[in-house]
């Protein structure tokens, strides 16, 4: 271990993509609580600039050469081996590209917000920071330790300024807490595991290339045990099924920027972990627990999907929507081959961009109707044209509609699971069509009808509210017209990085002819 | 190759410009908004022209070798996807047709849908559809032609759902959405099992895949694989070109604006299916089962619509299920292997069909949006120019000479008897004849017999009355391309070119058939010789059964609302019941045996001292009695060891 | 434990280590049983001084050593120790009983559960 930083070119970007939202927290601590306009902006420009930074990374990243870029290395605890390394690859890039969109639209989102503002954008920025440490950390334990700075203010936002319908926000609030807290005292122990195992040559190391580079240091026996609990932290967080009940009442009673949070990237954060410590790391192990997973990953395709047409509210539709959809991401991710790992990367992406984009329409549709319950809603489109244009469009990415990022994403997880679980995917594909069911009804009973006079006071959304509904609405079709742009980054990632290789010596698994 | 083929992509693109300008940009100016559209698609209409005069001046060069580009659209390990257009003549009559009848309906449209709210958003769709449309036709590989056979499906969504204030069409949109997802659901399985076995979605690519491994005897089951495939793609077309069993939604499809349902619903996104199979014909040639199967649900679906179609009354209605009626032609053509004649009735069918509900919509505007044709009456002498292009249609549709229809049913027809399918061949006369007193009746009812007084009608605007001239003009011309000296099925063709004259006498048995029809209508609709009423008395239960359409829809339905509805309730009850019992109840166990043990602490300081005391005795106890020979913790170990 | 060795000695290291050990289980009783908060206050103070004697005694018997000309008294210092902080000890216990006093015009512990739950 070098005692001394390692800095590789352009390293500073990534630690000011982290620092800029949290200057901007630091900034509106100082402020006075009545100056909430001030506030908003100061949190806008903070999250711009992240964004901007982002996209910046998003495209200087040289897809040639692949591999970590943009890397930072300071040891922090050298004896225990522990680095704050910052760094990204074409997996995890799309998902800070992500959760930078998604954290700048939010912050639109909630422009109406005016119940203790000053809080709520201090906790709202550091909840972004969070996430966005998660993804751009090289090394466990600060992907671990922003893991866990993310729990905190979920659980104030939600019981704060959440709602309750069904379930009261502060049952949601705490279901959401619990279940994040188990997940990660399960990881942790997988962590610790895995760590004490990899400093077995004397070497201690948290660093993921690392970890994955020592693939003699753990047996098989220790790679299944690691990665059930594992499968059970993340699984959990990615709301695999029978482990999936926080997330309809969590959505449901969170405000709508937690929503779009959670839903969109806080989620992923899941499914990236099963990929980068769970396959990278353990391949083994997910060879074992891979059929399970696909098992479970059709539970939820189907089971959430038929759930989702018993709803009436519109945060549970969308909730168990996403349930059904990240067991495309499950699926994909059991199917150990290149290409369906760019298929979980590109869902993970696209689900996100469209779940931000369903919740910030549910969120001004409640704000402006106080309801969400579809049969008291009804002919929208009449008085709130634009609202329902993003509705649409989040309903139409939402069951994969050709043209929007979400079908490329759908087609090359079922072109690639195809082969490993020909059965399991049929029945994937047949989601598809439970999802077009409980998709059109939802769109078809809330935005159109007969004009129903008592929504005719209601103003369309304008100005800085059109922001999530243009730019998630861009990402939407852009990716979905010109799917290089993102596909080819996270080919990039799943190529040059050691995981294509990893995934040579695995991919034989499969569950015979039977599924 | 000819370098206006490479241009072609220009003629779906410019339609995609104007649907953007028109979103963006002209949204709130209407005149400009359908000028952009008109202008855009005649451009198309005039380059998909000069691209079929130069298919035709190529001749053979071009039939053997069609022009093809492409462009890299999306590259990840283990899927790789172009995107490219392909002219030959094929796809350069699809886009003559599809260019001309969307031309001509949305100048139509100019008359049709004046005045109304939505007039810019009409435009766009249109614009939209246009360019999916012409996209889907251009696709040189399955992917694009699914990408674009998808945005087609979303444009006759919106299209049908224009006047989304009303219930019907409210429902009647979600409903076709809904009903052709499931056989995307199909297409899209196929699709991924072709690229699974071939690693290409090309169709040239897998033509040539297709045909080594037909070849080469060693790959077992290939037969069964492809037949299989060519099943699963079959279900999008079953959706997509209302072939029974998922044709529920076409009818209810006519709750859009006429011209769409005369654009979309009867000329051009309908018969995608049709054009699909014939796209992937070498993948369904290889499998006899499978154009065996094709064959008999198109033969099924012709004479089932039909029958249908007899006993409804509202025009539209039955515009639609003639339109069903003839894409079972269409499709069964392809399963007796009528390639040419299906493809040629293709074209004439969008001709006369779009022709005759633009009529229907002239009709519509002329008696205040009623759409019963028992509500109609006398209508020739008021609106000359509709009733004869309606005529026109009519005789076309019933295969009449010298009108298109005549030339392309009689191929189709005389195919299925010399390719041996004689019981195909029976269904289709059969249905020949239904169609032709079918059409008749309506013709009758709506423009014969008495004015109907309280009605006001007059002919309509030259904007709608032009394009109407121009289609019946196609209507009776379109028939001629199948004559000797410009032989349709030269170009169009699969496998071998044989040049087939017209089996006068199988003509002639066909043309008789249409009379017949056509006599029967005139007895019962304008002599009265045979009452309608008393054939109703006399089969009260056939007629109920055809009036309600076989009861599909009321099946269905049932099976949505109870199997799946019902299903969906029992798992959300166990999901909130079981799976949210076990957290709830694990919860509840740690709070309930929080409560028992908080019992212990009872706030007495001395309890607590005491306990503590006991309990370090107690420990205190075990380790030296545990550990005896730990002289550390026994202090009278110590002390004995003291001098 | 050798009992001729015992014989040898008047007054041993047990006899003290017995006594002290008498005193703190008084001491102990008193903390367990009695009622009235001072009372409890005066055991304490038993169990100090039966602490006190162990001091001394262990000193006196086990580290029993000059170094130099003095002698090591560790244990009597402790002792000191422990008088002192029992010292304050009363005077904080006292004062606090005389503010609940005040408050609840009662000595008695068993009214005083505020820490429950």
């Amino acid at each position: 271990m070098s005692a001394l930083p390692t800095v590789g070119s352009l390293s500073m970007l990534l630690p000011f993509t982290l620092l800029a939202p949290l200057v901007a927290m630091l900034l509106i601590v100082f402020l006075p609580k009545e100056e909430s306009k001030t506030i908003k902006i100061v949190a806008a420009i903070g999250m711009f600039v992240s964004l901007a930074l982002s996209l910046y990374a998003f495209y200087t990243y040289d897809r040639v050469l692949g591999g970590m870029q943009f890397t930072l290395t300071i040891p922090w605890i050298p004896d225990l081996g522990v680095s704050l390394a910052l760094g990204v690859d074409g997996l995890s890039l799309p998902m800070l590209l992500l959760t930078n969109l998604i954290g700048f639209s939010s912050i639109y989102a909630s422009w109406n917000m005016e119940k203790r503002v000053k809080e709520y954008f201090i906790l709202l920025l550091i909840l972004i920071a969070g996430v966005m440490g998660t993804f751009i950390a090289r090394d466990l334990f600060i992907f671990f330790l922003f893991y866990e700075i993310v729990v905190i203010p979920i659980y104030m936002m939600v019981i704060i300024w959440g709602s309750t319908k069904r379930v009261t926000k502060e049952y949601a609030g705490m279901k959401l807490t619990i279940y994040l807290l188990i997940g990660s005292a399960f990881l942790l122990v997988a962590m610790i595991a895995l760590y004490l195992a990899a400093a077995a040559n004397g070497n201690p190391t948290f660093i993921f290339d690392e970890l994955a580079a020592r693939q003699e240091l753990y047996s098989p026996a220790f790679q299944k045990v690691a990665f059930a609990l594992m499968l059970f932290g993340f699984g959990s967080l990615i709301s695999m099924v029978p482990f999936h009940s926080w997330s309809p009442d969590g959505y449901a009673g969170a405000p709508t920027a937690v929503s779009m949070i959670h839903a969109g990237v806080l989620k992923k954060i899941g499914g990236y972990g099963l990929i980068r410590l769970g396959v990278y790391v353990l391949p083994l192990g997910a060879q074992f627990w891979a059929p399970v997973i696909a098992v479970l990953a059709i539970g939820n395709v189907l089971y959430a999907g038929l759930i989702a047409l018993a709803q009436k509210d519109l945060k549970y539709v969308v909730g168990y929507s996403s349930v059904s959809h990240m067991g495309y991401v499950l699926l994909a991710i059991a199917a150990l081959n290149p290409t369906s790992m760019n298929g979980a990367v590109a869902m993970m992406f696209a689900h996100g961009v469209m779940a931000a984009l369903f919740f910030a329409m549910i969120g001004f549709m409640y704000e402006k109707t106080h309801t969400r319950n579809i049969t008291e809603l009804g002919g929208l489109a009449h008085q709130v044209p634009r609202l329902a244009i993003g509705f649409m469009i989040a309903g139409l990415a939402s069951l994969g509609l050709p043209g929007t990022v979400n079908f490329i994403a759908e087609f090359s997880i079922f072109i690639s699971t195809i082969n490993v679980y020909p059965v399991l995917t049929i029945l994937g594909i047949a989601g598809i069509i439970f999802t077009a069911v409980y998709i059109l009804r939802m769109i078809a009973n809330v935005l159109f009808g007969p004009r129903r006079p008592e929504w005719d006071h209601l103003t369309d959304i304008r100005g800085p509210e059109l922001v999530p509904l243009v730019l998630l609405g861009f990402v939407i079709f852009l990716g979905g017209i010109f799917p290089n742009i993102l596909m080819g980054m996270i080919d990039t990632g799943v190529t040059s990085s050691g995981l294509a290789k990893i995934l040579e010596t695995v991919s034989q698994a499969k569950m015979g002819g039977l599924f | 190759m000819h370098d206006l083929f490479q241009w072609a992509w220009l003629i779906p693109a410019l339609p995609f410009l104007s649907f953007l300008l028109i979103a963006f940009v002209t949204k709130r100016s209407k005149g400009l908004s359908s000028t952009i559209s008109i202008l855009a698609i005649l451009t198309s209409l005039g380059l998909a022209i000069a691209i079929a005069l130069s298919i035709i001046r190529a001749g053979e060069e071009i039939v053997e070798h069609p022009a093809i580009v492409n462009v890299n659209w999306l590259n990840i390990f283990g899927l790789n996807i172009d995107f490219g257009t392909i002219i030959d003549p094929l796809s350069g009559m699809m886009l003559f047709v599809v260019t001309l009848v969307a031309s001509m309906v949305q100048i139509y449209s100019l008359g049709y849908m004046h005045g109304d709210k939505g007039w810019s958003r009409y435009y766009a769709y249109q614009s939209l559809f246009a360019g999916s449309m012409l996209g889907m036709v251009l696709a040189t590989n399955l992917l694009q032609l699914y990408i674009f056979w998808e945005l087609v499906g979303l444009c006759s969504y919106l299209l049908i759902g224009f006047w989304y204030f009303k219930v019907s069409a409210r429902e009647a949109a979600k409903k076709a959405f809904m009903t052709t997802r499931v056989g995307d659901f199909g297409l899209l399985l196929g699709m991924i099992f072709l690229y699974n076995k071939f690693g290409t979605l090309d169709f040239a690519a897998l033509a040539a895949a297709l045909n080594t491994n037909f070849a080469n005897v060693a790959v077992v089951g290939t037969v069964g694989y492809v037949t299989v495939m060519a099943f699963l793609i079959f279900m999008g077309p079953v959706g997509k070109s209302g072939q029974f069993p998922l044709h529920v939604w076409l009818p209810d499809a006519m709750e859009g604006p006429t011209p769409v349902s005369a654009l979309i619903h009867a000329a051009t996104m309908v018969v995608a299916g049709v054009y699909l199979v014939a796209r992937m014909y070498f993948l369904f040639d290889a499998s006899p089962a499978a154009l065996q199967f094709i064959g008999g649900i198109g033969a099924f679906t012709a004479i089932f619509a039909a029958s249908i179609a007899i006993a409804q009354n509202d025009i539209k209605r039955i515009l639609a299920y003639s339109t069903l009626s003839q894409l079972g032609y269409m499709m069964f053509a392809l399963g007796v292997g009528s390639f040419s004649g299906s493809m040629f009735h293709l074209m004439t069918h969008a001709f006369f069909k779009a022709l005759m509900f633009l009529g229907a919509g002239s009709v519509i505007l002329a008696v205040h949006h009623k759409q019963d044709i028992w509500d109609m009456g006398g209508l020739w002498k008021k609106m000359p120019i509709t009733g004869w292009t309606f005529f026109i249609g009519v005789m076309a549709i019933s295969g009449m000479p010298p009108f298109a229809g005549f030339f392309s049913k009689d191929e189709i027809l005389a195919n299925a008897l010399q390719n041996g399918h004689p019981i195909i061949y029976a269904v289709g006369l059969f249905t020949a004849f239904l169609t032709a007193f079918y059409m008749c009746r309506l013709f009758f009812v709506v423009f014969m017999g008495p004015e109907k007084s309280e009605n006001h009608t007059h002919e309509s605007p030259w904007s709608m009355t032009i394009p109407l001239i121009i289609l019946a003009f196609f209507s009776v011309v379109g028939g001629w391309a199948a004559l000797p000296e410009h032989n349709f099925a030269f170009f169009v063709h699969f496998g071998e070119f044989e040049h087939e004259a017209i089996n006068w006498t199988l003509a002639g048995i066909s043309v008789i058939a249409g009379l017949l029809g056509i006599g029967l209508a005139y007895a019962i609709y304008v002599k009265k010789l045979i009452s309608a009423e008393s054939i109703v008395t006399r089969f009260p239960r056939v007629y109920k059964v055809l009036r309600n359409k076989y009861y599909v829809d009321e099946l269905y339905l049932w099976i949505i609302h109870n199997v799946m509805d019902g299903f969906s309730k029992v798992l959300y009850w166990f999901d909130i019941f079981v799976v949210d019992g076990i957290i709830n109840g694990i919860a509840l166990i740690t709070r309930g045996s929080a409560k028992t043990l908080r019992l212990t602490s009872t706030g007495q300081v001395q309890t607590y001292a005491m306990v503590f005391f006991f309990a370090v005795v107690v420990l205190f106890m075990a380790f030296a009695i545990g550990e005896g020979q730990l002289t550390a913790l026994n202090p009278l170990a110590t002390l004995g060891g003291v001098k | 434990m050798n009992l001729s060795n015992l014989g040898n000695l008047s007054v041993g290291l047990s006899t003290y280590l017995l006594v002290a050990a008498m005193l703190f289980c008084l001491g102990l009783y008193g903390v367990f049983a009695k009622r009235n908060m001072i009372a409890i206050l005066m055991s304490i103070e038993l169990m100090l001084n039966a602490v006190n004697i162990n001091f001394v005694a262990f000193n006196r018997f086990l580290w029993n050593q000059k170094i130099d000309v003095h002698y090591v008294l560790t244990g009597h210092v402790s002792a000191l120790f422990v008088i002192i902080v029992a010292a304050s000890e009363v005077a904080v216990g006292l004062a606090l009983i005389i503010a609940v006093y005040r408050n609840r015009k009662s000595t008695n512990v068993d009214e005083f559960n505020w820490l429950k739950w």
